[in-house]
Formats: structure tokens, C-alpha cells, sequence
């Protein structure tokens, strides 16, 4: 009995070193960020390598699922003779839920491992280390203009995997299955509120932004300085990450749209 | 220390004039492994000293002690009389921002040219104009004989030039203290000549101090002005200037400097009989 409260109290105490040093860390990213936001150019040149490089996969994904989608919810709808409203489904679904989550599944498995990756060789190759003793902080000049280009990147990316699914979708409704063009498009202009839909589902790919970001750099800063410790790093980013987004989307979604 | 050691009042050690003091250091990263048990050390202002000992002696840790990058569990290190604090950001920055540091294997920025490495410190800490990084890095970069190698890519370069890029990089900003780790490990024979004379010679001209750590015994005692023999205990075992470590009789410090395998320093890791572990003799 001993043994297990002990093991029980080995456990939390263990739990809560883990969080406490998240914390910390966070609060060193905030603290690093006017520092990067001085400094803009080295924000731009991360979008351009985690958001710019990211965009072929976003827009082949948002693409495919925008096919995927018009002709599954085609097939749904017509039994019930609503094909006119596939436009609307389509709209919501990719700016609700499709577009936010799975940009941020895909961006956690490109983007943030290569941010891992390169964060954990940059302190197994002791150049975290070298900076350091440059009187350069590292969380200023690495990590942050990361972190905000992630949370820049996420955003726009989700939205341009949300209007290449429209337009996937299009593709396949309107011109092979042959829905009417009009009504495609206008129930969708009809029946999305911009600040509700478009808007929260900007809302949420920020806050995935953040998580995803946030876990890559982490892992990649706490990594061992090992390339099995980058190794495992790289993989618990894109576990965590990954869950970390659905279950925040769930959270987000339960605030955002607990009203009809 | 044993009897041989040398005093600093035989060996003519710098006091009045100590840019860097560890005084009864004792320091391990974490409670189980004591890596520096209790040394004190005294690095003269303008001086090349030395700090010899085999792998795993803590000589870098060492380093990274004077630097502030990790506090000493006892003991206080002194920089200019001033206390390290490695708690304190504020009076970190201030201190390196006067020191340079050679890394143990260059520690050079991957997604940066030779160039950029060492204009690197330059950009960060200063707010000279491109004409006068480039005409700098340039100089820096022709000392250590790498100016032709400027564009290339870090990738491009052998470990060799990543060393000497490395070299140019940590005196960039012309820095009151230089910290040299293994700055001769991997070079080849002109290469390590070079580097040697250029330490010499950064020091005679400029006036810095310099660090060196190293276990090339021959390297250091050309050009170091003291040096000090640490053993795998994470102790000070001898000290003197490189004529009286030479003739030294201590038994460790004539293992060490002529590199004979037998003696009080084990080549092997304790471990059971041969016997034992071959099963046989029982």
C-alpha cells in the first residue's frame, strides 16, 4: 500500500515538474518575443521556411479533400434529395473544422518536426550553446521568430486550405457531377456568417498555431543532445501536437458554436 | 596537491594582476558525480595559461563555469574581482559580451556561410556598416587563413577549416578574455601550428587573456606562458610554467606530459580480473 501511494506521489510530483517547466519555458518564449518582433526580418525569413515551404502540402491535402468531400456529401444529400445544399456543408465543414484541424495535423507532421529537428541539432551541436556564450539569447534569436511564424503561418495557411477545398469541390460537384453553379455558390454566400464561421475557424487555426508551434520548439529545446533524443523528439511533436489540436478543437468548437 | 607542486611564489604566477580567479571550486551536474572537487585556479590578465588533463577531467566544464553558463555547487569564481553570477542575465551579458569562445568542435551555424559565421557576433553587438563587417570578417578570416573560403557554405568545409572558421569567429570582437576548447584537436600538423602561433600572437598583440584547455602537451607548452595539470579526480594536480612541469618528477605529471601508459593514472576502467571475465584460472 505504501508502495503504491509512493509510486502515486512519484507520478504527480513528476507530472508537475513537467508542467511547471512548460510554464517556464512559455513564459521565456513571451518574454523572447518584443525582442524577435524588433527584429521582423527574422520572422519573415521563418515564415518563409515553415509557412512558404508548407504550402504545397497544404494546398495538394486541402485539393484532395475538397474532392473527397463534395462527392461524399453529394451522395449523402441526394438520397435525401438536398444536393443544393452541398455548397453550404462543403463551406462549413472546411471552415469550421477541415480547414483549422487538418492544416494543423499537416503542419505539425512538415513544419514542426523540421523545427524540432533543427532545434535539437542546433543544441547537440552546441550552437544553442555558442550563442549563448555570444551574449545572444537564443530564445530571442531562435526560438521566437519560430514561434510567432508559426502562429502567422498557421492561419493563413488554414485559410488557403479551406478555399482550395471549396474550389476542389467545385471541381467535382459542378463540372463532373453537375450540380447547378449558381446555387453552389450562392447558398454558400447565403448561409456562412463570416465573423461566426470564417472567423472562428480563424480563431481556432491560431490557436493551433500556438500549440503546434509551441510543442516543436519545446521538444526540439528540451531535447538530449543526441540524435536518439532528437529522434524522439521529432516523434513526440507530432504526438503531441497532434493531440493536443484535437482536443483543443473539441474544447474550441464547444465554446464557439454550443449555439444553433 | 602532491609535493611537486608548484607555488605560484616559485613559479612567478601573475597576483596583482588576475583577470580571472576560481577560487575552492567544487562543482558536478548533479549530487551522484563531483566533476571539479575543490580546485582553485588564477588566470593572469594578458597571460596564455593552460589547462592540461586527460578526457573527462572537467576542463570544459570548467570552462563553461567561468562563463556562467552552470553555478559552482561550492566556491566562487571571479572575473576582475566580480563574482559570477550565473543567476544573473544582466551580469552575464555584460561578461560575455567581453569573452570569446572556441568550442570544442566549432559550434559553427549550420544555415550560415564561413562569412556569416563570423560577421555572426559583429551584427548582434554592434552597429558598424557592411563595409566595415566585410573589411573585418575579412581580416579575421585572412588570419586564420580562410579569407578565400568566405562564400562557402559551412557544409563545404572540412572539420579542419570549420575549427579555424570557429577561431576567427571567437575573436570577431576583439575580446578581453579568450576561452580556447581542444583548439588543436583534429587540425592537421601546419594547421595546428597556425592556430597555435595565432593564439600567441592574438595575445602578444591585443593584450587578451587566454584560456586554453587541451591535452596536446607539446601545442601548449610552446606557446602558454602558465598551465595547470588537472587529473581525472577533477583536481589541480601540478602547476608551473611549462619548463617546471617539464622537469617535474611528480610521478602523474611525468605520466601525463610523456604519455607513458603505465603509472598513477589507470588506462583501463576499473573492472573485474581478466580471469573473471574470461573464466579462466578459476
Amino acid at each position: 500500500m505504501t508502495g503504491v501511494i509512493d509510486g502515486l506521489g512519484r507520478r504527480a510530483l513528476e507530472l508537475l515538474r513537467i508542467l511547471g517547466h512548460h510554464a517556464t519555458f512559455f513564459v521565456e518564449l513571451l518574454r523572447a518575443c518584443p525582442a524577435a518582433l524588433r527584429r521582423p526580418y527574422l520572422v519573415v525569413a521563418q515564415i518563409h521556411a515553415i509557412g512558404n515551404l508548407s504550402l504545397v502540402i497544404i494546398l495538394a491535402s486541402g485539393l484532395a479533400v475538397g474532392f473527397v468531400l463534395a462527392l461524399q456529401m453529394y451522395y449523402a444529400l441526394v438520397t435525401y434529395g438536398a444536393s443544393e445544399s452541398l455548397g453550404l456543408i462543403v463551406n462549413l465543414s472546411l471552415t469550421r473544422e477541415l480547414g483549422p484541424v487538418v492544416t494543423a495535423l499537416l503542419f505539425a507532421g512538415r513544419a514542426g518536426t523540421s523545427l524540432t529537428a533543427e532545434i535539437g541539432l542546433m543544441k547537440a551541436g552546441e550552437q544553442l550553446a555558442a550563442m549563448d556564450m555570444m551574449a545572444v539569447d537564443p530564445r530571442s534569436r531562435v526560438l521566437a521568430p519560430r514561434f510567432l511564424a508559426g502562429i502567422v503561418s498557421m492561419p493563413i495557411l488554414a485559410v488557403l486550405f479551406s478555399s482550395v477545398g471549396i474550389l476542389g469541390a467545385y471541381v467535382v460537384a459542378v463540372l463532373l457531377i453537375g450540380v447547378d453553379a449558381g446555387n453552389f455558390w450562392s447558398i454558400m454566400q447565403s448561409g456562412v456568417d463570416v465573423r461566426r464561421d470564417i472567423g472562428n475557424g480563424i480563431v481556432k487555426s491560431v490557436v493551433f498555431g500556438f500549440i503546434c508551434t509551441f510543442v516543436a520548439l519545446y521538444q526540439g529545446y528540451e531535447a538530449k543532445a543526441t540524435p536518439e533524443g532528437v529522434a524522439h523528439g521529432t516523434t513526440r511533436t507530432v504526438v503531441i501536437a497532434s493531440l493536443g489540436v484535437l482536443m483543443m478543437d473539441f474544447v474550441l468548437t464547444a465554446l464557439m458554436f454550443s449555439t444553433p | 596537491m602532491t609535493d611537486v607542486h608548484l607555488t605560484a611564489e616559485t613559479t612567478g604566477r601573475p597576483h596583482a594582476d588576475l583577470l580571472v580567479e576560481i577560487d575552492h571550486v567544487v562543482f558536478g551536474y548533479d549530487a551522484s558525480r563531483t566533476i571539479l572537487n575543490d580546485v582553485s585556479l588564477a588566470f593572469g590578465r594578458g597571460k596564455v595559461t593552460a589547462i592540461l588533463g586527460g578526457s573527462g577531467c572537467g576542463k570544459t566544464t570548467l570552462l563553461r563555469l567561468i562563463g556562467g553558463v552552470y553555478p559552482a555547487t561550492q566556491g566562487t569564481i571571479r572575473i576582475e574581482g566580480k563574482v559570477v553570477d550565473a543567476n544573473d542575465p544582466e551580469q552575464l551579458f555584460t561578461l560575455r559580451r567581453r569573452l570569446g569562445m572556441l568550442f570544442q568542435f566549432g559550434a559553427l551555424f549550420t544555415d550560415l556561410s564561413v562569412f556569416e559565421n563570423v560577421a555572426f557576433p559583429l551584427r548582434e553587438h554592434t552597429d558598424l556598416d557592411e563595409t566595415m563587417i566585410r573589411d573585418i570578417v575579412l581580416m579575421k578570416l585572412n588570419a586564420v587563413g580562410l579569407r578565400g573560403a568566405a562564400s562557402l557554405d559551412i557544409s563545404e568545409i572540412s572539420g579542419g577549416m570549420a575549427r579555424r572558421v570557429a577561431l576567427a569567429r571567437a575573436i570577431a570582437l576583439d575580446p578581453e578574455l579568450i576561452m580556447y576548447d581542444e583548439p588543436f584537436a583534429g587540425l592537421d600538423p601546419i594547421s595546428m601550428a597556425v592556430a597555435a602561433n595565432l593564439i600567441r600572437t592574438l595575445n602578444d598583440t591585443t593584450g587578451a587573456t587566454a584560456i586554453l584547455v587541451s591535452h596536446d602537451v607539446a601545442q601548449c607548452f610552446k606557446i602558454c606562458d602558465y598551465a595547470y595539470l588537472m587529473s581525472s579526480r577533477g583536481k589541480v594536480v601540478a602547476e608551473g610554467t611549462p619548463r617546471q612541469l617539464a622537469e617535474s618528477e611528480d610521478p602523474e605529471v611525468r605520466q601525463f606530459i610523456r604519455g607513458e601508459p603505465d603509472g598513477p593514472v589507470r588506462f583501463h576502467y576499473p573492472a573485474r580480473s581478466l580471469a573473471e571475465d574470461f573464466g579462466v584460472g578459476a
